[in-house]
């Protein structure tokens, strides 16, 4: 078959312009494929290795005290495998040329050999020396953020006592992978960090020799984590535990978790669409380019060569053609997923990245490929060498037009020739003008993805930041303090408004639904702090009752306002409440109760308690604000609210619209890949009859706008389709992501629709160029002389 | 029956259905080919010319009625047969050429060889039609008369038994078609090419041993030519 193999080259040559524009769709599917797949599952083996590796222990507790001698108690619970006890503590860090509020927990290292459980994986330098007192190795964001290394000084605050201690390392643990300071809602590398120390050093700074204020577990094969928790909180009860929680609830992995089934979720659906679109338009292109062979297969059939072998030609044919998409899309998929997937690991904090390359993910892509491509050529080849030759060989009869629905609902005569020719056009193959316009609406869709998230993100921030959390500042006391503390704070210079809040960490009961949070004591109009209805309109506090997140009511506890909810509240004197629920507020970013205040200082039994303030400052004495708050011996943490915002942003921008950003560019690819393509072979079909048009004496603007006319019409029609795609498409994933650290509302802007629109239509504007080009060169003689 | 009889056909009917019209190309037509013939068939547009020569050449399928070729039996032929009957037996030449535009003349004329059973070399047929200094131009290059030659060479590559050829000239001025009708004259004699011209131009009817005249679906005259002419020597 030497011959037809040369005939395969040149044709492939010939037909470059499609074959790249075939490529680019089948690089943007497949590349996203890989891409959202390698990452996904890169991710996630880092995760078990890193969690396996480091010992990420199964349950954790937190207490006040309790003397180490407790720990062989836990140890004999059944089901507990290991146990490691800690010292941990929150420290104000002052740090040099840096006058923000700054935050550090504090955890044990223990004296004697490696930790058990929860192990620092060491990045740089050394862990500290067992004797020494004053070495700190401080967690890998933190020490990013202030470029600390070893041989580094810094000034830790630790119960009011100041201490200077010398990093000796940079360390990571699966523990703080996303590390929330106190009071905060976002990781703040800047101002919040770990830092690992001896225990006797800390113990004694904290006045805990022989004691312990932090357990981690981990559990025997096959025993259940209930059980062990509620053992260990009947040990610790009069220890001042605050209640034990299994690694399912354990923030950071969490936060983690939530994250890769987001990615997860990102990784099915974008495939699915990107792959689904390359097939079909594959398939389409491959049956309409054979179908525009008919002749040639007619000829060789004429000369002997049977449909098997012409059938041969062709899937070679296709599969040279596709293999340039599929090697391409998987390269880039690899190449993008390096790039995410470290993305991902520097923000998530992950030490090291496995990337995993499954080899599933390539034979699934290669399947899709070539199954939609030789599906489509079977059916064209078939279909033109099922032809007797003779037939094969003359040109196809003329097409069988009538007049549309649209002429005959009296609009022929307002349509001139041309554009009935663009109508009729359309209506004879309805189906395929359909699946163009399906083609187009999906990169629509596509192209609204990343502007949605865009979008609803910025709603998300003004509804926190805007409409309910208006201070500039969040005080966080370390114990509850009478309300009085306010007066000391509204007597610094620059805050004009000082509200306090309590705030306690509950597990809220009802039935068997539960949910560890904080419940919140609000002051009854509060202005800084306001709880918004449904229709973000904010409502005042009801002065007795607790209004819960919409979705922690609905989606965790299940329960309706009306009904009693019971709230444990897990430290103090650990009361069990049994409150009814007054309403529900929206709020996209975590979940919380809240109480007014004074009903909650009732309900705990104390007097007017707060647990913390938020502040109005005048911006221009922010820093002295904080300067005077860092002075305070009761202020263990302190929160700017710009700071979050920007956090959040930064956050946003990393992970989500990364991943976004390179679906649109896809996506765009797409577009113009149906675009171009559905232009090129209209145009080869009829190039013929435009021809002909052209020597009737149509001008070329006249012959232009027959063809494109065309194809713009459907692009038009594909616009609202592709926005309602685009809608529904945020919509699954607004409710895929929604989990009880986030709900992304469905905010859709103009601007979304218009940009996505945008981009199509300047497709459509590039192929008409590429295919005008084509027009202005059509050989009008040669078309009379060799047909009849 | 003749032992020189290549091709016999009886009763031959062919109907076209197009979208909701029937359309009767061929109404009943008999007829035997002799080896080595050179026969003309003359008649108008839609007379059945093409649609008879289509028959013959196992192209297309007769709707009722025998055609048999030495010993094949063409009207119950599967496609693989006739396939196969197509690649060892007939050579095409149609009025557009139909050349693969992608290959050169010589790659043209492979595409056949390469699957026939005792070809020439591409570069000999191609002699033989004149276009001997032309190989390695793709058809895009090349006149119609000599895109109409390299048709023919491709078509006589295979040494095949029969050369249908369908208005071979029709597309081509006089004196191209001259020399298009001389390589044809040239195969039919050298290679003793039992071959059939179907044309609607008269003049070429003096360079056949016989003149077949259809009309509207039938056969309506047949004659011998008892001076059979040189191409060279028609003039139109």
């Amino acid at each position: 078959m030497a011959v037809l193999d040369r005939k395969l080259r040149r044709d492939l040559w010939h037909l470059r312009g499609m074959v790249a524009a075939i490529s680019l769709v089948l690089l943007g599917g497949i590349a996203t494929f890989v891409m959202s797949r390698v990452t996904y599952q890169s991710l996630s083996v880092t995760q078990q290795r890193y969690y396996a590796d480091q010992r990420f222990a199964d349950v954790f507790v937190g207490l006040v005290r309790a003397p180490e001698a407790v720990a062989e108690r836990l140890a004999a619970l059944p089901g507990v495998n290991e146990v490691e006890t800690r010292v941990t503590a929150v420290a104000n860090l002052e740090i040099e040329g840096f006058d923000d509020p700054v935050t550090a927990r504090i955890v044990s290292l223990p004296e004697h050999g490696e930790a058990l459980l929860n192990v620092p994986w060491l990045r740089r330098g050394r862990l500290p020396d067992p004797h020494a007192d004053h070495e700190v190795t401080v967690s890998d964001d933190f020490a990013a953020a202030h470029e600390f290394g070893p041989g580094d000084r810094i000034t830790a605050v630790i119960k009011g006592r100041r201490k200077q201690f010398t990093v000796t390392g940079v360390t990571l643990s699966p523990e703080f992978m996303y590390a929330i300071p106190p009071g905060g809602i976002f990781p703040d590398h800047e101002r919040y960090g770990i830092l690992w120390m001896n225990r006797r050093a800390l113990a004694t700074a904290l006045d805990m020799d022989g004691a312990f204020n932090d357990v981690s577990f981990s559990l025997q094969r096959g025993a259940d984590a209930r059980d062990v928790i509620d053992a260990v909180d009947v040990v610790l009860a009069r220890y001042g535990g605050a209640g034990a929680y299994e690694r399912a609830d354990q923030f950071s992995h969490r936060f983690i978790t939530e994250e890769l089934r987001g990615l997860a979720t990102m990784a099915t659906v974008f495939p699915v669409i990107f792959l689904g679109v390359a097939a079909f338009l594959l398939n389409v292109v491959i049956t309409r380019l054979i179908a525009l062979e008919r002749e040639q297969i007619g000829t060789l059939k004429a000369f002997g060569y049977e449909t098997s072998a012409i059938a041969r030609h062709y899937l070679k044919l296709v599969l040279a053609i596709t293999s340039f998409g599929l090697a391409a899309g998987i390269g880039a998929g690899l190449w993008f997923a390096r790039g995410m997937a470290s993305v991902y690991q520097t923000f998530y904090s992950f030490p090291y990245l496995e990337l995993y390359l499954a080899p599933a993910v390539f034979m699934q892509a290669v399947t899709v490929t070539l199954v939609a491509g030789l599906a489509g050529t079977a059916l064209a080849v078939q279909r033109a060498a099922s032809l007797p030759p003779a037939v094969a060989m003359r040109p196809e009869p003329p097409p069988m037009y009538r007049a549309t629905i649209l002429e005959r609902a009296g609009l022929r005569r307002r349509l001139a020739e041309p554009s009935r020719m663009i109508v009729r056009h359309i209506a004879r193959r309805p189906l395929r003008s359909g699946l163009t316009v399906l083609g187009i609406s999906a990169a629509v869709g596509i192209l609204m993805i990343t502007n949605f998230q865009r979008d609803s993100i910025g709603w998300m921030i003004d509804v926190q930041y805007v409409l309910a959390s208006r201070e500039d500042m969040t005080v966080m006391f370390t114990d509850p303090t009478p309300r009085r503390a306010l007066y000391s704070l509204e007597a610094l210079d620059g805050v004009t408004l000082a509200e306090g809040f309590r705030a306690v960490p509950v597990r809220l009961v009802h039935g068997h639904h539960s949910y560890r949070t904080s419940v919140e004591g609000v002051e009854p109009g509060a202005e800084l702090q306001r709880v918004l209805d449904m229709s973000l309109r904010p409502v005042p506090i009801p002065a007795e009752g607790v209004v819960l997140t919409e979705y922690l009511a609905s989606e965790i506890l299940r329960i309706e306002p009306g009904q009693m909810l019971r709230i444990e509240v897990l430290e103090g004197r650990r009361e069990v409440l049994e409150v009814p629920v007054a309403g529900v507020t929206r709020q996209y970013l975590g979940v919380n109760a809240y109480l007014s205040r004074e009903s909650l200082n009732r309900l705990l039994r104390e007097g007017p308690a707060i647990s913390g303030a938020r502040l109005a400052v005048d911006p221009a004495r922010q820093v002295e604000v904080y300067r005077e708050l860092r002075r305070m011996p009761r202020v263990a943490g302190t929160v700017v609210r710009e700071n979050s915002i920007k956090q959040f942003n930064e956050m946003m921008e990393q992970t989500i619209l990364f991943f976004s950003l390179i679906t649109a560019l896809l996506g765009a690819f797409v577009a113009f890949g149906v675009v171009y393509n559905s232009a090129r072979i209209a145009l080869s079909e009829r190039g013929r009859e435009l021809a002909s048009l052209r020597v009737l004496g149509f001008t070329r603007g006249e012959v232009g706008y027959i063809l494109l006319g065309e194809i713009g019409l459907l692009t038009l029609l594909a616009l609202p389709l592709g926005f309602a795609f685009g809608r529904a498409l945020s919509a699954y994933l607004a409710a895929a992501f929604a989990s009880d650290l986030y709900r992304i509302p469905l905010i859709v802007q103009p601007a979304t629709y218009s940009l996505a629109a945008s981009v199509v239509l300047i497709s459509f504007a590039a192929s008409a160029v590429l295919i005008w080009r084509r027009i202005a060169a059509l050989d009008l003689v040669e078309v009379l002389k060799t047909r009849e | 029956m003749d032992s020189n009889v290549v091709f016999r056909a009886r009763a031959l009917t062919k109907v076209y259905k197009m979208g909701e019209v029937e359309v009767v190309a061929l109404r009943g037509v008999d007829l035997d080919l002799c080896k080595g013939e050179f026969v003309v068939l003359l008649g108008p547009s839609g007379s059945g010319k093409s649609t008879l020569l289509n028959i013959l050449g196992g192209l297309d399928s007769a709707t009722s009625g025998e055609v048999h070729y030495a010993g094949h039996d063409l009207a119950r032929a599967t496609e693989r047969e006739l396939t196969e009957f197509r690649r060892d037996h007939v050579g095409f030449v149609f009025q557009f050429y139909n050349l693969i535009p992608s290959l050169t003349a010589r790659e043209n004329v492979a595409a056949v060889t390469e699957i026939a059973r005792a070809p020439m070399k591409p570069e000999a047929a191609l002699e033989l039609v004149g276009m001997g200094a032309r190989l390695d131009h793709f058809p895009a290059q090349l006149s119609g008369g000599e895109q109409q030659r390299v048709a023919i060479a491709r078509a006589i590559a295979k040494n095949p038994a029969v050369l249908l050829c369908d208005e071979p000239t029709g597309a081509l001025d006089s004196a191209t078609g001259i020399v298009v009708l001389e390589a044809i004259s040239r195969a039919n004699r050298s290679l003793g090419t039992t071959t059939v011209v179907i044309t609607h131009n008269v003049v070429i009817a003096g360079m056949a041993d016989r003149v077949i005249r259809m009309a509207d679906g039938r056969i309506s005259g047949s004659e011998r030519n008892t001076d059979r002419k040189e191409a060279r020597e028609l003039a139109w």
